[in-house]
């Protein structure tokens, strides 16, 4: 039995070698298709945008779906597929209503119940849905366009958490695929968003192909973030992933593509003094790198072993070796980012002023005692290889033995998981790093959390007893609506990051994009969005 | 000669079933898990835990392989972890760029080296014998990657006269049928079939195929090169050359009509042999030039642990492996008449 | 015959007039020999010769060759020069072992095969198997699959190609059991031990040393390209595949890079190949035409 797949396929290769015997000269009839092809920073493996936190999936999942609210440009809340929103005095029953004229790819209207299924699956993924879920008592339908969620107690993220920029994003789906399991991705690709999924054009690994969605009623106001209007101005959008950057580069050059979305910053330089060429940060937030002791290991089971990582860390050792030119980079002492409402230098002086002495003093103090420590490298992500190989060096400077263990990134998912001992597979470091969008607060910071083994992010900080524990200050946080106040528990939560150190901060930077000059209305905006872009 | 044929066709069974015995030992023995990958980040174990449930992942090895095995007998290759594709529409989407590159490779090498080895052979001792060997022996000492840089850094970037990377198919569409589906066929230049944009057809493709073709065929001409060349200086040294000779015949007449028909056999070997030479340095091309075939779909594939893919693309690269040395196998009757079975 | 008369003459001979004379008859061997001792060299002094290969120095990154670094300095601020020199290291460590490794496996299983109908259509179906996957391809996926390290590049180069020396050893071993002298030996009672190593060892000695000279080679490719897909030799270590598979990216900026090591890879896997082709065009054409 041959299946469908194959014999369709045949049926192709049969169809092509009957009409090849008609040879053609077809030149000329070219429709003027308008078609932005864009290099994006990764392959999309996975399309269900709630099932897993990959950036490219959450890239996809603003291409194809809407959200009920969104951040816009001064990271405030604005109604993006709602018409507005009523709170009550008490601050308990959010009602929401949704705008006219919304559509999902296939015909059907929007609906509220579509809505409320939609945040439900959400938040069996998602941290910030998961603390909303704690605090919601009810979701209820009032009519097709609107309905209300009542709290059981006050909660100052409820708009933050639907608006959320960065994964996972609320994405609306239609109630049939919402109900559907949150282990499980969904089978199709179903959104209300400005463009739609072209599935037969999909070639995984290789291109992923949008169109046009002509039914898209955008909103009025102009595009800022994630909010305001999605006015497409292409038929298509194809997304061509190109493993290697130089070649990336080259087809960027040469026209076969428009968008450069992550250009290694190294070759920056080669492109910069090519007019065809524009080079931008459009994400003005950055990214934060962070250096991840496993908290259950030892000697980093010890503050004072982990207080140690912090002055040897020289973030500007990391920045020159993995980013290189000074215009994308600078030094950031804060936890929840520079440039940001809730940055501070409070208790950075260790990070800010490395000493090596005081360094290796520390990690004595913490019960060193010339064990081989595991620093996990994977190695094909530059960046995190770069840092790899500099924290190894400056553990060594500091009297420690490092093995560097060499792996691909989807190893090391795996491996990091791993709570085990040293001795019987374990691991005490890996990096990572986190853009701005997912580090500016507490509650989206999972590398903050001091959650312990049940709720902390690999690695596993525990500080959770009492009101000034990294635990306790983050539910004040949650519970607090006031930015004034807002602030002040950040910058508590700060000072006792820097004395519990749950991850290590080497540095900010800011990826340039690069995109042809003949581009007009790229937006600026933590994530890459496609609407706006003009071609010419 | 028929039951030959039979029994040479009866003879890959085994062949296959130990490649797919090998290939899913070597999976499910390794470390890794798919299952962690696709939780992500924020995943919790007992989310790992739930996925690995839902893949199969926990149910013991000999059961996971025959409900492999069993799906393989109906021509299901099972679907990507990933992306949830069926993998025979991955491979079948695939297929093309690599078929293409693994064709025009071989035609490209059997035209240069053919020539060349008669010639390194006829010429014997010569500079001219001299020069082809010593190419044939860096083409095997280069690696494939530095070949294709090269030729990138002069040809395209440098002097523009290939595209940088990318694949164009040779199908265009050539009309619309009355039931409004695309017509397609082979053009010059044209709308491409899939995108429904111009710049496909054979001018496009074989400009995009052109340099990866030269790269990868390289090893290919030297290897064959240096066996035609082993070949024919053995065969002019028999007697029916040096009758053919004293017959009168032009040198040109014995070289081509006696000479090269009698060393054909191990030539058309070797062609076989580098099947499996060609289908692994498929994957570096691609990679290199950014060409979506199966190569790079292989590498993708095991990097991510996507076990479907891997086990259905090295079955097939297998099987093709397999395929080719059969019709070599068989063709040697054609070629050679004091071969009978 | 006709070596035992050159032999007869030579001794007359001055040790220089002997060297030379070999040099001239034998050009191919003497240049891939002298090349590959100048690797090994390299190789043993690397340390002694250069700087650490592993030191980072992010404020001298991108350094063009010359003015101290001979051969400039790559992203992370590291010698080229020094990690080049190192490079070989692995390259002829990988090599020389894949070679080793694959060819004593060949031997054993191709010994008993060429002996044993049984253990023969077994094994050789499995070896068929074997050989049915693109080597490229297997040895990627046992990479990855389990972990990076030199051990099991070696072990991963190495698989593909034991059914080649396994076939190799085979069939020499069947021509040669076929001969009246061995049949003799097996005729008066000798063992089958005493058979495989006394009669039938010697005869697979040099065909197994030219096709070990192309395991060589090929694996130093293979190991190159295995680092180049990030399947390979665990990245800290600096082998000539990984300087040039970090460097790839560069390799318009800095295209030193990879081209040092590429120019030293080469050069090495040359010498490999000019040394196996020179041993073969002495070995008899027989056993010679079943190779490559």
């Amino acid at each position: 039995m041959i299946s469908k797949h194959l014999q369709s396929f045949m049926r192709i290769g049969m169809s092509a070698l009957l009409a090849s015997a008609v040879l053609g000269f077809s030149a000329g009839s070219v429709m003027a298709e308008k078609v932005l092809r864009v290099a994006p920073h990764a392959d999309l493996k996975n399309l269900d945008p709630i099932w897993t936190t990959a950036y490219i999936t959450r890239n996809h999942g603003y291409m194809v779906y809407d959200t009920l609210i969104a951040m816009d440009g001064d990271l405030n809340p604005q109604p993006q597929m709602l018409e507005g929103w009523d709170v009550s005095d008490d601050g308990l029953t959010y009602t929401f209503t949704l705008r006219d004229g919304l559509k999902w790819h296939d015909g059907a209207p929007v609906t509220s119940v579509d809505c409320i299924a939609s945040i439900m699956r959400w938040s069996k993924r998602d941290g910030m849905g998961q603390k909303l879920a704690d605090f919601t008592k009810s979701m209820s339908r009032i009519d097709d366009k609107s309905f209300k969620l009542v709290l059981n107690k006050p909660y100052g993220l409820v708009l933050a958490s639907l608006g959320k920029i960065s994964s996972n994003v609320p994405f609306m789906m239609p109630v049939r695929l919402a109900m559907m399991d949150a282990f499980e991705a969904v089978p199709e690709i179903v959104g209300s968003g400005p463009f739609v999924f072209d599935k037969d054009a999909w070639v995984p690994g290789a291109k992923v192909v949008y169109r046009k969605n002509t039914a898209y009623v955008p909103r009025s106001e102009p595009a800022s973030y994630a909010a305001g209007g999605k006015r497409v101005h292409v038929d298509t959008v194809e997304w061509i992933y190109i493993p290697d950057a130089a070649t990336t580069m080259n087809a960027l050059v040469a026209g076969e593509i428009d968008f450069w979305e992550s250009p290694a910053v190294d070759l920056v330089p080669s492109m910069e003094g090519n007019a065809d060429i524009t080079i931008k940060v459009i994400d003005p937030l950055g990214t934060q790198g962070w250096l991840r002791p496993n908290h259950l290991n030892p000697p980093f089971d010890n503050p004072k072993a982990r207080q140690a990582l912090t002055h040897m860390v020289n973030q500007e050792d990391y920045l020159r070796a993995i980013i290189g030119d000074e215009k994308f980079w600078s030094t950031c002492p804060a936890y929840f980012m520079c440039g940001t409402p809730l940055d501070t230098d409070i208790g950075s002086e260790a990070l800010v002023k490395q000493d090596l002495a005081k360094a290796k003093a520390l990690l004595k103090e913490g019960g060193y005692n010339g064990e081989t420590l595991i620093l996990m490298d994977p190695t094909d992500i530059p960046v995190l290889h770069g840092a790899s190989l500099v924290t190894a060096q400056m553990l060594r400077d500091i009297g420690a033995k490092v093995e560097v263990q060499a792996m691909d990134w989807s190893t090391l998912t795996s491996r990091r998981a791993e709570k085990k001992s040293i001795a019987d597979g374990g691991w005490n470091i890996f990096h990572t790093y986190s853009t701005g969008a997912d580090v500016s607060s507490p509650i989206a910071n999972i590398g903050i959390s001091g959650g312990c083994e049940e709720k902390a992010w690999f690695g596993w900080p525990c500080d959770r007893d009492g009101p000034d524990s990294l635990e306790g200050l983050r539910d004040a946080f949650s519970e607090e609506s006031d930015p004034a106040k807002q602030k002040a528990i950040a910058t508590k939560l700060q000072a006792r990051a820097y004395e519990v150190v749950p991850y290590v901060n080497y540095g900010q930077w800011f990826q340039p994009t690069a995109y042809r000059s003949s581009l007009k209305g790229v937006l600026i905006s933590p994530v890459p969005f496609f609407w706006n872009i003009e071609l010419n | 000669m028929f039951g030959y044929v039979i029994r040479r066709i009866l003879a890959t069974i085994p062949v296959m079933g130990v490649v797919a015995i090998f290939v899913f030992l070597l999976l499910h023995l390794t470390p890794g898990d798919p299952a962690a990958v696709i939780a992500g980040d924020y995943a919790s174990p007992a989310d790992v835990e739930r996925i690995r449930e839902t893949l199969g992942l926990n149910r013991p090895l000999h059961i996971q392989f025959f409900t492999w095995a069993g799906q393989l007998f109906q021509g299901d290759l099972g679907v990507s972890i990933f992306s949830k594709q069926p993998v025979i529409k991955l491979i079948g989407q695939r297929i093309e760029p690599t078929l293409a590159l693994a064709t025009t490779t071989i035609i490209f090498a059997v035209l240069l080296a053919v020539p060349l080895g008669v010639l390194a052979a006829w010429k014997s001792g010569t500079w001219i014998d001299r020069s082809v060997m010593v190419f044939a022996v860096l083409g095997f000492s280069v690696p494939i990657f530095i070949i294709a840089y090269s030729m990138i850094w002069t040809l395209s970037i440098h002097l523009h006269w290939f595209p940088v990377q990318g694949y164009k198919s040779f199908l265009i569409q050539t009309g619309t049928g009355i039931d409004g589906a695309a017509i397609i066929g082979i053009g010059f230049e044209g709308i491409c079939r899939d995108s429904g944009r111009a710049g496909c057809g054979l001018v496009p493709f074989f400009r995009h195929i052109a340099l990866p073709s030269i790269a990868l065929g390289l090893v290919y001409v030297a290897l064959i090169a240096r066996i035609t060349r082993a070949s024919v200086m053995e065969v002019l040294t028999e007697d029916y050359i040096r009758t053919a000779h004293a017959k009168g015949l032009s040198p040109r007449v014995v070289l081509i009509r006696h000479a090269l028909k009698n060393a054909s056999v191990p030539i058309v070997t070797i062609i076989g042999i580098g099947i499996a030479l060609l289908l692994g340095g498929v994957v570096v091309t691609e990679s290199v030039f950014n060409i979506p075939g199966l190569g790079r779909l292989t590498v993708d594939a095991i990097l991510h642990r996507d076990y479907p893919i891997i086990q259905g693309l090295i079955l097939i690269f297998a099987g093709v492996y397999v395929l080719i040395n059969l019709l070599v196998d068989i063709s040697y009757t054609f070629l050679d008449p004091r071969i009978r079975y | 015959m006709d070596a035992m008369a050159d032999e007869s003459l030579v001794v007359r001979e001055s040790l220089g007039a002997r060297v030379r004379q070999y040099c001239r008859r034998n050009p191919t061997i003497v240049i891939g020999a002298l090349l590959l001792l100048m690797m090994l060299i390299i190789a043993l002094l690397a340390s002694y010769l250069t700087p650490d290969p592993m030191k980072l120095n992010p404020i001298k990154r991108l350094r063009v060759p010359g003015e101290g670094m001979l051969f400039g300095t790559d992203m992370y601020g590291r010698d080229v020069f020094a990690r080049t020199l190192h490079g070989s290291r692995i390259s002829l460590l990988v090599g020389l072992s894949a070679a080793a490794v694959s060819t004593f496996f060949g031997l054993t299983i191709g010994l008993l095969a060429g002996y044993n109908r049984l253990f023969d259509t077994i094994v050789m179906r499995f070896m068929d198997g074997i050989m049915a996957i693109p080597s490229i391809l297997l040895a990627i996926a046992l990479v990855s699959l389990t972990g990076a390290s030199v051990g099991i590049v070696i072990v991963a180069i190495s698989i593909p190609e034991i059914p080649r020396v396994v076939r190799l050893v085979r069939s020499v071993v069947l021509t040669i059991r076929e001969q009246p002298y061995v049949e003799a030996a097996i005729s008066v009672g000798a063992r089958l031990p005493t058979i495989l190593l006394r009669h039938i060892l010697p005869n697979t000695l040099a065909p197994l040393i030219v096709q070990a000279t192309y395991v060589c080679a090929s694996a130093m490719i293979t190991e190159a390209i295995l680092s180049f897909l990030g399947a390979g030799t665990p990245p800290d270590i600096p082998s000539w595949g990984n300087v040039i598979s970090e460097g790839r990216q560069y390799f318009q900026r800095a295209p030193w890079i990879i081209f040092f090591p590429g120019v030293f890879l080469t050069i090495t896997v040359l010498a490999v190949n000019i040394l196996g082709d020179g041993l073969r065009d002495g070995l008899d054409p027989r056993i010679a035409r079943q190779m490559r």
